[in-house]
Protein backbone atom coordinates (compact mmCIF):
# COMPACT_ATOMS: atom_id res chain seq x y z
CA UNK A 1 0.00 0.00 0.00
CA UNK A 2 2.87 2.35 0.84
CA UNK A 3 4.52 1.59 -2.45
CA UNK A 4 1.29 2.36 -4.20
CA UNK A 5 1.33 5.92 -2.90
CA UNK A 6 5.01 6.27 -3.61
CA UNK A 7 6.03 6.69 0.01
CA UNK A 8 8.06 4.54 2.33
CA UNK A 9 7.17 3.64 5.91
CA UNK A 10 10.52 5.14 6.93
CA UNK A 11 9.60 8.41 5.28
CA UNK A 12 6.22 8.40 6.96
CA UNK A 13 7.61 7.75 10.45
CA UNK A 14 10.41 10.28 9.95
CA UNK A 15 7.97 13.00 8.87
CA UNK A 16 5.60 12.14 11.70
CA UNK A 17 8.49 12.61 14.12
CA UNK A 18 9.39 15.95 12.55
CA UNK A 19 5.73 16.89 12.79
CA UNK A 20 5.59 15.81 16.41
CA UNK A 21 8.64 17.94 17.22
CA UNK A 22 7.26 20.99 15.46
CA UNK A 23 3.95 20.31 17.17
CA UNK A 24 5.70 20.23 20.55
CA UNK A 25 7.06 23.71 19.94
CA UNK A 26 3.69 24.96 18.68
CA UNK A 27 2.06 23.53 21.81
CA UNK A 28 4.49 25.08 24.29
CA UNK A 29 4.42 28.47 22.60
CA UNK A 30 0.67 28.62 22.08
CA UNK A 31 0.12 27.46 25.66
CA UNK A 32 2.14 30.43 26.91
CA UNK A 33 0.25 32.74 24.57
CA UNK A 34 -3.06 31.33 25.82
CA UNK A 35 -2.18 31.88 29.49
CA UNK A 36 -1.00 35.43 28.79
CA UNK A 37 -4.01 36.25 26.66
CA UNK A 38 -6.36 34.87 29.30
CA UNK A 39 -5.18 37.16 32.08
CA UNK A 40 -3.69 40.17 30.30
CA UNK A 41 -6.07 40.23 27.36
CA UNK A 42 -3.00 40.98 25.29
CA UNK A 43 -1.71 39.01 22.34
CA UNK A 44 1.96 38.78 23.24
CA UNK A 45 3.65 39.59 19.95
CA UNK A 46 7.08 39.44 21.55
CA UNK A 47 6.58 35.73 22.26
CA UNK A 48 8.75 34.68 19.32
CA UNK A 49 11.50 37.08 20.38
CA UNK A 50 11.37 35.67 23.90
CA UNK A 51 11.67 32.15 22.52
CA UNK A 52 14.72 33.33 20.58
CA UNK A 53 16.11 34.96 23.74
CA UNK A 54 15.79 31.62 25.54
CA UNK A 55 17.87 29.92 22.87
CA UNK A 56 20.42 32.75 22.80
CA UNK A 57 20.73 32.75 26.58
CA UNK A 58 21.66 29.06 26.44
CA UNK A 59 24.10 29.62 23.58
CA UNK A 60 25.71 32.64 25.25
CA UNK A 61 26.03 30.71 28.48
CA UNK A 62 27.74 27.86 26.65
CA UNK A 63 30.06 29.76 24.35
CA UNK A 64 30.39 33.47 25.23
CA UNK A 65 29.98 33.95 28.93
CA UNK A 66 33.36 32.47 29.82
CA UNK A 67 35.22 34.98 27.65
CA UNK A 68 33.10 37.86 28.97
CA UNK A 69 34.02 37.17 32.55
CA UNK A 70 37.65 36.53 31.65
CA UNK A 71 37.58 32.83 32.33
CA UNK A 72 37.42 30.98 29.00
CA UNK A 73 37.08 27.66 30.78
CA UNK A 74 33.74 28.66 32.25
CA UNK A 75 30.60 27.64 30.42
CA UNK A 76 27.05 26.80 31.35
CA UNK A 77 25.96 23.42 30.06
CA UNK A 78 22.67 22.37 28.51
CA UNK A 79 20.97 21.08 31.65
CA UNK A 80 21.62 24.14 33.84
CA UNK A 81 20.66 26.33 30.87
CA UNK A 82 17.35 24.50 30.61
CA UNK A 83 16.51 25.87 34.07
CA UNK A 84 18.45 29.15 34.14
CA UNK A 85 17.43 30.49 30.75
CA UNK A 86 13.65 30.30 31.41
CA UNK A 87 14.20 31.86 34.84
CA UNK A 88 16.25 34.71 33.39
CA UNK A 89 13.99 35.40 30.41
CA UNK A 90 10.88 34.94 32.59
CA UNK A 91 12.29 37.54 34.99
CA UNK A 92 12.87 39.92 32.08
CA UNK A 93 9.22 39.34 31.14
CA UNK A 94 8.19 40.28 34.66
CA UNK A 95 10.14 43.53 34.34
CA UNK A 96 8.42 44.26 31.02
CA UNK A 97 5.00 43.58 32.56
CA UNK A 98 5.66 45.72 35.63
CA UNK A 99 7.22 48.66 33.85
CA UNK A 100 5.40 48.76 30.52
CA UNK A 101 2.41 46.45 29.94
CA UNK A 102 0.85 47.41 33.27
CA UNK A 103 0.36 50.96 32.03
CA UNK A 104 -1.77 49.77 29.13
CA UNK A 105 -4.44 47.63 30.82
CA UNK A 106 -6.97 50.44 30.95
CA UNK A 107 -6.53 51.08 27.24
CA UNK A 108 -7.67 49.16 24.17
CA UNK A 109 -5.87 45.74 23.90
CA UNK A 110 -4.51 46.97 20.59
CA UNK A 111 -1.95 49.07 22.47
CA UNK A 112 -0.59 45.98 24.21
CA UNK A 113 -0.29 44.29 20.85
CA UNK A 114 1.60 47.28 19.43
CA UNK A 115 3.93 47.48 22.42
CA UNK A 116 4.83 43.79 22.37
CA UNK A 117 5.25 43.89 18.59
CA UNK A 118 7.59 46.88 18.95
CA UNK A 119 9.53 45.09 21.68
CA UNK A 120 9.93 42.07 19.42
CA UNK A 121 11.36 44.27 16.67
CA UNK A 122 13.75 45.96 19.09
CA UNK A 123 14.97 42.70 20.63
CA UNK A 124 15.39 40.96 17.30
CA UNK A 125 17.07 44.02 15.85
CA UNK A 126 19.60 44.13 18.67
CA UNK A 127 20.49 40.49 18.27
CA UNK A 128 20.75 40.87 14.52
CA UNK A 129 23.12 43.76 15.08
CA UNK A 130 25.27 41.77 17.50
CA UNK A 131 25.24 38.31 16.01
CA UNK A 132 24.09 38.62 12.39
CA UNK A 133 21.53 36.32 10.85
CA UNK A 134 23.71 33.39 9.86
CA UNK A 135 22.84 31.46 13.01
CA UNK A 136 24.97 29.74 15.60
CA UNK A 137 25.34 26.06 16.37
CA UNK A 138 24.44 24.66 19.73
CA UNK A 139 25.72 21.19 20.55
CA UNK A 140 23.36 18.41 21.52
CA UNK A 141 24.15 17.48 25.13
CA UNK A 142 26.39 14.45 25.33
CA UNK A 143 23.91 12.28 27.19
CA UNK A 144 21.39 12.68 24.37
CA UNK A 145 23.58 12.22 21.30
CA UNK A 146 23.04 9.22 19.08
CA UNK A 147 19.83 7.51 18.11
CA UNK A 148 17.63 4.56 18.82
CA UNK A 149 17.64 2.20 15.87
CA UNK A 150 14.42 0.52 14.92
CA UNK A 151 15.81 -2.48 13.06
CA UNK A 152 12.41 -3.64 11.84
CA UNK A 153 11.91 -0.72 9.49
CA UNK A 154 15.51 0.40 9.31
CA UNK A 155 14.95 3.76 10.95
CA UNK A 156 17.01 5.80 13.41
CA UNK A 157 15.21 7.96 15.95
CA UNK A 158 17.56 10.63 17.33
CA UNK A 159 17.52 10.56 21.11
CA UNK A 160 17.53 14.33 21.42
CA UNK A 161 14.40 14.71 19.35
CA UNK A 162 12.56 12.13 21.40
CA UNK A 163 13.64 14.02 24.51
CA UNK A 164 12.23 17.25 23.09
CA UNK A 165 8.86 15.64 22.49
CA UNK A 166 8.81 14.06 25.94
CA UNK A 167 9.91 17.23 27.73
CA UNK A 168 7.41 19.40 25.94
CA UNK A 169 4.53 16.98 26.54
CA UNK A 170 5.50 16.79 30.21
CA UNK A 171 5.63 20.58 30.58
CA UNK A 172 2.32 21.06 28.77
CA UNK A 173 0.61 18.34 30.79
CA UNK A 174 2.00 19.68 34.06
CA UNK A 175 0.79 23.18 33.18
CA UNK A 176 -2.65 21.83 32.37
CA UNK A 177 -2.89 19.88 35.64
CA UNK A 178 -1.71 22.94 37.52
CA UNK A 179 -4.31 25.19 35.94
CA UNK A 180 -7.21 22.73 36.15
CA UNK A 181 -6.56 21.09 39.51
CA UNK A 182 -4.92 23.57 41.90
CA UNK A 183 -6.18 26.56 43.83
CA UNK A 184 -3.80 28.91 42.07
CA UNK A 185 -5.02 27.46 38.78
CA UNK A 186 -8.60 28.22 39.82
CA UNK A 187 -7.54 31.82 40.48
CA UNK A 188 -6.04 31.87 37.01
CA UNK A 189 -9.24 30.63 35.38
CA UNK A 190 -11.37 32.99 37.47
CA UNK A 191 -9.03 35.87 36.69
CA UNK A 192 -9.49 35.13 33.01
CA UNK A 193 -13.25 35.41 33.39
CA UNK A 194 -13.80 38.28 35.84
CA UNK A 195 -10.62 39.71 37.36
CA UNK A 196 -12.28 42.65 39.14
CA UNK A 197 -14.53 40.40 41.22
CA UNK A 198 -11.66 38.03 41.97
CA UNK A 199 -9.72 40.97 43.34
CA UNK A 200 -12.73 42.09 45.36
CA UNK A 201 -12.60 38.64 47.00
CA UNK A 202 -9.09 39.43 48.25
CA UNK A 203 -6.90 37.87 45.58
CA UNK A 204 -3.92 39.99 44.56
CA UNK A 205 -4.82 40.02 40.88
CA UNK A 206 -2.05 42.40 39.74
CA UNK A 207 0.49 39.94 41.15
CA UNK A 208 -1.32 37.03 39.49
CA UNK A 209 -1.10 38.86 36.16
CA UNK A 210 2.61 39.48 36.59
CA UNK A 211 3.19 35.83 37.45
CA UNK A 212 1.14 34.65 34.47
CA UNK A 213 3.15 36.81 32.09
CA UNK A 214 6.41 35.63 33.63
CA UNK A 215 5.32 32.01 33.32
CA UNK A 216 4.19 32.37 29.70
CA UNK A 217 7.50 34.01 28.79
CA UNK A 218 9.48 31.39 30.71
CA UNK A 219 7.66 28.68 28.73
CA UNK A 220 8.73 30.39 25.50
CA UNK A 221 12.33 30.53 26.73
CA UNK A 222 12.19 26.86 27.74
CA UNK A 223 11.04 26.01 24.23
CA UNK A 224 13.90 28.14 22.93
CA UNK A 225 16.51 26.15 24.86
CA UNK A 226 14.97 22.88 23.67
CA UNK A 227 15.09 24.18 20.12
CA UNK A 228 18.70 25.41 20.26
CA UNK A 229 20.37 22.07 19.38
CA UNK A 230 17.80 21.30 16.65
CA UNK A 231 17.52 24.59 14.80
CA UNK A 232 20.16 27.24 14.31
CA UNK A 233 20.26 29.76 17.14
CA UNK A 234 19.45 32.86 15.13
CA UNK A 235 17.77 36.21 15.79
CA UNK A 236 15.06 35.26 13.30
CA UNK A 237 14.24 31.82 14.67
CA UNK A 238 11.31 33.22 16.65
CA UNK A 239 9.65 35.26 13.96
CA UNK A 240 9.77 32.28 11.59
CA UNK A 241 7.97 30.09 14.07
CA UNK A 242 5.60 32.52 15.71
CA UNK A 243 3.47 33.15 12.64
CA UNK A 244 2.47 29.49 12.57
CA UNK A 245 1.94 29.60 16.34
CA UNK A 246 -0.51 32.49 15.99
CA UNK A 247 -2.42 30.43 13.45
CA UNK A 248 -2.43 27.55 15.97
CA UNK A 249 -3.83 29.87 18.64
CA UNK A 250 -6.59 31.04 16.32
CA UNK A 251 -7.48 27.46 15.37
CA UNK A 252 -7.46 26.23 18.96
CA UNK A 253 -9.46 29.16 20.30
CA UNK A 254 -8.00 32.22 21.97
CA UNK A 255 -7.11 31.59 25.58
CA UNK A 256 -8.09 27.91 25.72
CA UNK A 257 -5.41 25.95 27.60
CA UNK A 258 -6.25 22.42 26.48
CA UNK A 259 -7.12 23.75 23.04
CA UNK A 260 -3.68 25.23 22.51
CA UNK A 261 -1.88 22.03 23.54
CA UNK A 262 -4.01 19.65 21.46
CA UNK A 263 -4.10 21.95 18.45
CA UNK A 264 -0.35 22.56 18.62
CA UNK A 265 0.55 18.89 18.54
CA UNK A 266 -2.22 18.04 16.08
CA UNK A 267 -1.20 20.69 13.58
CA UNK A 268 2.44 19.66 13.82
CA UNK A 269 1.40 16.13 12.88
CA UNK A 270 -0.84 17.34 10.07
CA UNK A 271 2.05 19.40 8.72
CA UNK A 272 4.30 16.34 8.87
CA UNK A 273 1.74 14.19 7.06
CA UNK A 274 1.29 16.83 4.41
CA UNK A 275 5.03 16.72 3.77
CA UNK A 276 4.69 13.02 3.06
CA UNK A 277 1.66 13.11 0.84
CA UNK A 278 1.86 16.50 -0.85
CA UNK A 279 5.00 18.31 0.20
CA UNK A 280 4.24 21.48 -1.75
CA UNK A 281 1.30 22.22 0.54
CA UNK A 282 3.10 21.68 3.83
CA UNK A 283 3.89 25.36 4.38
CA UNK A 284 0.34 26.52 3.85
CA UNK A 285 -1.72 23.68 5.29
CA UNK A 286 -1.92 25.32 8.74
CA UNK A 287 -3.23 28.54 7.24
CA UNK A 288 -5.74 26.70 5.08
CA UNK A 289 -7.03 24.97 8.22
CA UNK A 290 -7.12 28.33 9.98
CA UNK A 291 -9.25 29.80 7.22
CA UNK A 292 -11.66 26.86 7.32
CA UNK A 293 -11.94 26.95 11.11
CA UNK A 294 -12.55 30.70 11.07
CA UNK A 295 -15.34 30.21 8.55
CA UNK A 296 -17.05 27.35 10.40
CA UNK A 297 -16.26 28.14 14.06
CA UNK A 298 -14.97 31.68 14.50
CA UNK A 299 -14.24 31.14 18.22
CA UNK A 300 -11.82 28.32 17.39
CA UNK A 301 -12.10 24.58 17.94
CA UNK A 302 -11.89 24.81 21.74
CA UNK A 303 -13.01 28.40 22.22
CA UNK A 304 -16.26 29.39 23.92
CA UNK A 305 -18.75 30.94 21.56
CA UNK A 306 -19.93 34.18 23.04
CA UNK B 1 -8.83 40.67 64.81
CA UNK B 2 -9.47 39.35 68.28
CA UNK B 3 -10.66 42.49 70.07
CA UNK B 4 -14.23 42.14 71.26
CA UNK B 5 -16.72 44.62 69.90
CA UNK B 6 -19.46 45.80 72.15
CA UNK B 7 -22.83 45.85 70.39
CA UNK B 8 -23.34 49.21 68.79
CA UNK B 9 -19.71 49.48 67.77
CA UNK B 10 -19.35 51.11 64.40
CA UNK B 11 -18.25 48.63 61.73
CA UNK B 12 -18.59 50.62 58.55
CA UNK B 13 -18.72 54.40 58.31
CA UNK B 14 -18.97 55.99 54.89
CA UNK B 15 -18.41 59.75 54.92
CA UNK B 16 -18.75 62.15 52.00
CA UNK B 17 -18.05 59.38 49.48
CA UNK B 18 -17.69 60.52 45.89
CA UNK B 19 -17.09 58.04 43.08
CA UNK B 20 -16.59 58.28 39.34
CA UNK B 21 -16.71 55.99 36.34
CA UNK B 22 -14.38 57.73 33.94
CA UNK B 23 -15.75 61.27 33.74
CA UNK B 24 -19.17 60.34 35.09
CA UNK B 25 -19.64 61.53 38.66
CA UNK B 26 -21.95 58.91 40.21
CA UNK B 27 -21.76 59.32 44.00
CA UNK B 28 -22.10 62.83 45.36
CA UNK B 29 -21.21 62.49 49.01
CA UNK B 30 -22.75 59.30 50.42
CA UNK B 31 -22.92 59.22 54.23
CA UNK B 32 -24.06 56.24 56.27
CA UNK B 33 -23.08 54.09 59.23
CA UNK B 34 -23.52 50.40 59.96
CA UNK B 35 -22.85 49.10 63.45
CA UNK B 36 -21.58 45.65 64.17
CA UNK B 37 -24.34 43.07 63.91
CA UNK B 38 -26.73 45.46 62.19
CA UNK B 39 -28.48 45.03 58.88
CA UNK B 40 -29.15 48.19 56.90
CA UNK B 41 -30.68 48.58 53.49
CA UNK B 42 -29.90 51.01 50.71
CA UNK B 43 -33.16 51.72 48.92
CA UNK B 44 -33.73 53.78 45.85
CA UNK B 45 -34.52 53.77 42.18
CA UNK B 46 -32.32 52.16 39.55
CA UNK B 47 -29.40 54.46 38.84
CA UNK B 48 -29.61 56.20 42.23
CA UNK B 49 -26.10 55.00 43.07
CA UNK B 50 -26.71 52.06 45.42
CA UNK B 51 -24.71 49.46 43.46
CA UNK B 52 -21.99 52.04 42.88
CA UNK B 53 -21.84 52.63 46.64
CA UNK B 54 -21.05 48.96 47.26
CA UNK B 55 -18.56 48.90 44.40
CA UNK B 56 -16.89 52.09 45.68
CA UNK B 57 -16.52 50.57 49.16
CA UNK B 58 -14.66 47.68 47.51
CA UNK B 59 -12.55 49.90 45.29
CA UNK B 60 -14.20 48.66 42.09
CA UNK B 61 -15.12 52.07 40.68
CA UNK B 62 -12.81 54.58 39.11
CA UNK B 63 -11.59 57.57 41.10
CA UNK B 64 -13.20 57.99 44.55
CA UNK B 65 -12.82 60.38 47.45
CA UNK B 66 -14.14 60.81 50.96
CA UNK B 67 -13.73 58.31 53.75
CA UNK B 68 -14.58 54.63 54.20
CA UNK B 69 -13.81 53.47 57.73
CA UNK B 70 -13.92 49.67 57.87
CA UNK B 71 -13.54 48.13 61.28
CA UNK B 72 -11.42 51.09 62.34
CA UNK B 73 -9.27 51.22 59.18
CA UNK B 74 -9.40 53.83 56.44
CA UNK B 75 -10.03 51.95 53.16
CA UNK B 76 -10.41 54.80 50.67
CA UNK B 77 -6.87 54.52 49.34
CA UNK B 78 -6.59 50.72 49.43
CA UNK B 79 -6.50 48.35 46.48
CA UNK B 80 -9.50 46.11 46.10
CA UNK B 81 -7.84 42.93 47.37
CA UNK B 82 -6.67 44.64 50.56
CA UNK B 83 -10.15 45.91 51.31
CA UNK B 84 -11.52 42.37 51.04
CA UNK B 85 -8.87 41.28 53.52
CA UNK B 86 -10.39 43.65 56.10
CA UNK B 87 -13.26 41.20 56.27
CA UNK B 88 -15.66 42.27 53.54
CA UNK B 89 -17.73 39.74 51.59
CA UNK B 90 -19.41 40.83 48.36
CA UNK B 91 -22.30 39.43 46.33
CA UNK B 92 -22.42 41.40 43.11
CA UNK B 93 -25.70 42.22 41.43
CA UNK B 94 -24.94 39.95 38.48
CA UNK B 95 -23.98 37.24 41.03
CA UNK B 96 -20.53 36.77 39.52
CA UNK B 97 -20.58 32.97 39.35
CA UNK B 98 -17.58 31.83 37.32
CA UNK B 99 -18.82 29.80 34.35
CA UNK B 100 -15.55 27.96 33.83
CA UNK B 101 -15.41 26.75 37.45
CA UNK B 102 -17.57 24.07 39.02
CA UNK B 103 -20.02 25.01 41.78
CA UNK B 104 -17.64 23.71 44.42
CA UNK B 105 -14.64 25.47 42.87
CA UNK B 106 -16.70 28.67 42.94
CA UNK B 107 -17.49 28.02 46.58
CA UNK B 108 -13.84 27.47 47.45
CA UNK B 109 -12.53 30.33 45.30
CA UNK B 110 -12.50 33.39 47.60
CA UNK B 111 -9.50 33.29 49.93
CA UNK B 112 -10.18 33.04 53.65
CA UNK B 113 -9.78 36.56 55.03
CA UNK B 114 -10.41 35.87 58.71
CA UNK B 115 -10.97 32.94 61.00
CA UNK B 116 -14.50 31.96 61.92
CA UNK B 117 -15.87 31.35 58.44
CA UNK B 118 -18.39 28.57 57.87
CA UNK B 119 -17.17 25.12 56.90
CA UNK B 120 -18.08 23.51 53.61
CA UNK B 121 -20.29 21.03 55.51
CA UNK B 122 -22.15 23.81 57.31
CA UNK B 123 -22.70 25.63 54.03
CA UNK B 124 -24.00 22.51 52.31
CA UNK B 125 -26.32 21.98 55.28
CA UNK B 126 -27.57 25.56 54.90
CA UNK B 127 -27.93 25.26 51.11
CA UNK B 128 -28.70 21.57 50.38
CA UNK B 129 -29.27 22.31 46.68
CA UNK B 130 -25.63 23.32 46.30
CA UNK B 131 -24.45 20.00 47.72
CA UNK B 132 -26.35 18.21 44.96
CA UNK B 133 -24.95 20.47 42.27
CA UNK B 134 -21.39 20.69 43.56
CA UNK B 135 -19.82 19.17 40.44
CA UNK B 136 -21.88 21.22 37.95
CA UNK B 137 -20.28 23.98 35.93
CA UNK B 138 -21.14 27.43 37.25
CA UNK B 139 -22.91 28.25 34.00
CA UNK B 140 -25.33 25.32 34.40
CA UNK B 141 -26.83 26.45 37.71
CA UNK B 142 -30.28 28.00 37.88
CA UNK B 143 -30.66 31.64 38.92
CA UNK B 144 -31.65 30.64 42.45
CA UNK B 145 -28.76 28.21 42.77
CA UNK B 146 -26.36 30.86 41.52
CA UNK B 147 -27.62 33.32 44.12
CA UNK B 148 -27.30 30.75 46.92
CA UNK B 149 -23.78 30.00 45.71
CA UNK B 150 -22.88 33.69 45.57
CA UNK B 151 -23.92 34.09 49.23
CA UNK B 152 -22.44 30.79 50.42
CA UNK B 153 -19.17 31.70 48.73
CA UNK B 154 -18.55 34.71 50.97
CA UNK B 155 -19.71 32.99 54.17
CA UNK B 156 -16.78 30.58 53.93
CA UNK B 157 -14.17 33.33 54.03
CA UNK B 158 -14.75 34.58 57.55
CA UNK B 159 -15.87 38.01 56.26
CA UNK B 160 -18.05 39.69 58.88
CA UNK B 161 -19.39 42.51 56.72
CA UNK B 162 -21.59 41.34 53.85
CA UNK B 163 -22.40 43.64 50.95
CA UNK B 164 -25.37 42.02 49.20
CA UNK B 165 -26.51 43.58 45.93
CA UNK B 166 -30.07 42.83 44.76
CA UNK B 167 -30.02 39.25 45.94
CA UNK B 168 -33.73 38.73 45.31
CA UNK B 169 -33.75 40.09 41.78
CA UNK B 170 -35.46 37.82 39.29
CA UNK B 171 -36.01 34.95 41.71
CA UNK B 172 -39.16 32.96 42.44
CA UNK B 173 -41.06 33.89 45.65
CA UNK B 174 -40.20 30.60 47.34
CA UNK B 175 -36.48 31.28 46.84
CA UNK B 176 -36.86 34.88 48.01
CA UNK B 177 -38.47 33.50 51.17
CA UNK B 178 -35.56 31.13 51.66
CA UNK B 179 -33.09 34.02 51.23
CA UNK B 180 -34.97 36.05 53.86
CA UNK B 181 -34.56 33.13 56.24
CA UNK B 182 -30.83 32.99 55.45
CA UNK B 183 -30.41 36.70 56.18
CA UNK B 184 -32.25 36.30 59.50
CA UNK B 185 -29.91 33.47 60.47
CA UNK B 186 -26.88 35.54 59.51
CA UNK B 187 -28.14 38.39 61.67
CA UNK B 188 -28.50 36.02 64.59
CA UNK B 189 -24.92 34.91 63.95
CA UNK B 190 -23.87 38.56 64.36
CA UNK B 191 -22.95 39.30 60.75
CA UNK B 192 -23.04 42.95 59.67
CA UNK B 193 -25.06 43.32 56.49
CA UNK B 194 -25.66 45.99 53.87
CA UNK B 195 -28.58 45.09 51.61
CA UNK B 196 -29.08 46.88 48.33
CA UNK B 197 -32.69 46.14 47.48
CA UNK B 198 -35.29 47.04 44.94
CA UNK B 199 -37.73 44.78 46.74
CA UNK B 200 -38.77 46.96 49.67
CA UNK B 201 -41.10 44.29 51.07
CA UNK B 202 -38.08 41.97 51.37
CA UNK B 203 -35.84 44.55 53.05
CA UNK B 204 -38.45 46.05 55.38
CA UNK B 205 -38.58 43.32 58.04
CA UNK B 206 -34.86 42.52 57.81
CA UNK B 207 -33.15 45.89 58.11
CA UNK B 208 -32.62 47.95 61.25
CA UNK B 209 -32.41 51.09 59.17
CA UNK B 210 -33.17 52.09 55.61
CA UNK B 211 -31.12 54.65 53.75
CA UNK B 212 -32.98 56.12 50.82
CA UNK B 213 -30.47 56.93 48.10
CA UNK B 214 -31.23 59.53 45.47
CA UNK B 215 -28.79 61.03 42.93
CA UNK B 216 -25.71 59.60 44.57
CA UNK B 217 -26.39 60.69 48.14
CA UNK B 218 -28.52 59.66 51.09
CA UNK B 219 -31.81 61.55 50.94
CA UNK B 220 -33.60 60.06 53.95
CA UNK B 221 -32.94 57.72 56.84
CA UNK B 222 -35.81 55.62 58.10
CA UNK B 223 -35.55 53.56 61.28
CA UNK B 224 -37.26 50.20 61.52
CA UNK B 225 -40.03 51.55 63.72
CA UNK B 226 -40.70 54.60 61.55
CA UNK B 227 -41.51 52.77 58.35
CA UNK B 228 -45.30 52.74 58.83
CA UNK B 229 -45.45 56.46 59.50
CA UNK B 230 -43.27 57.44 56.55
CA UNK B 231 -44.76 55.18 53.93
CA UNK B 232 -45.86 58.12 51.82
CA UNK B 233 -42.36 59.54 51.58
CA UNK B 234 -40.95 56.09 50.75
CA UNK B 235 -43.53 55.61 48.00
CA UNK B 236 -42.56 58.92 46.55
CA UNK B 237 -38.85 58.14 46.47
CA UNK B 238 -39.09 54.53 45.39
CA UNK B 239 -41.96 54.94 42.99
CA UNK B 240 -43.62 51.78 44.28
Amino acid sequence: MFELLGITPQGLVAQLLVGLINGSFYAMLSLGLAIIFGLLNIINFSHGAQYMLGAFAAWIGATQLGAWIGNPEFSIGYWPALVLSPLLIGASGIVIERTMLRRLYHLDPLYGLLLTFGLALVIEGMFRHWYGISGENYEVPESLTGAFRLEGIGLALPKYRLWVVAASLAVCFASWVFIERTKLGAYLRAGTENPALLQAFGVNVPLLITAAYGYGVALAAFAGVLAAPIFQVSPLMGSNLIIVVFAVVVIGGMGSIMGSIVTGIGLGLIEGLTKVFYAQASDVVVFVIMAIVLLLRPAGLFGRET
Amino acid sequence: MPEAHAPGTEYLRVTDLHAFYGEAHILHGMDFVVNRGECVSLLGRNGAGRTTTLRAILGLTGRRSGSIMLNGREAIGMASHRIARLGVGYCPEERGIYASLSAEENLLLPPVVASGGMSLEALYAMFPNLAERRASQGSRLSGGEQQMLAIARVLRTGARLLLLDEITEGLAPVIVEKLGEVIRRLREADYTIVLVEQNFRFAMPLADRHYVVERGRVAEVVGKGEVEGRMEMLHEYLGV
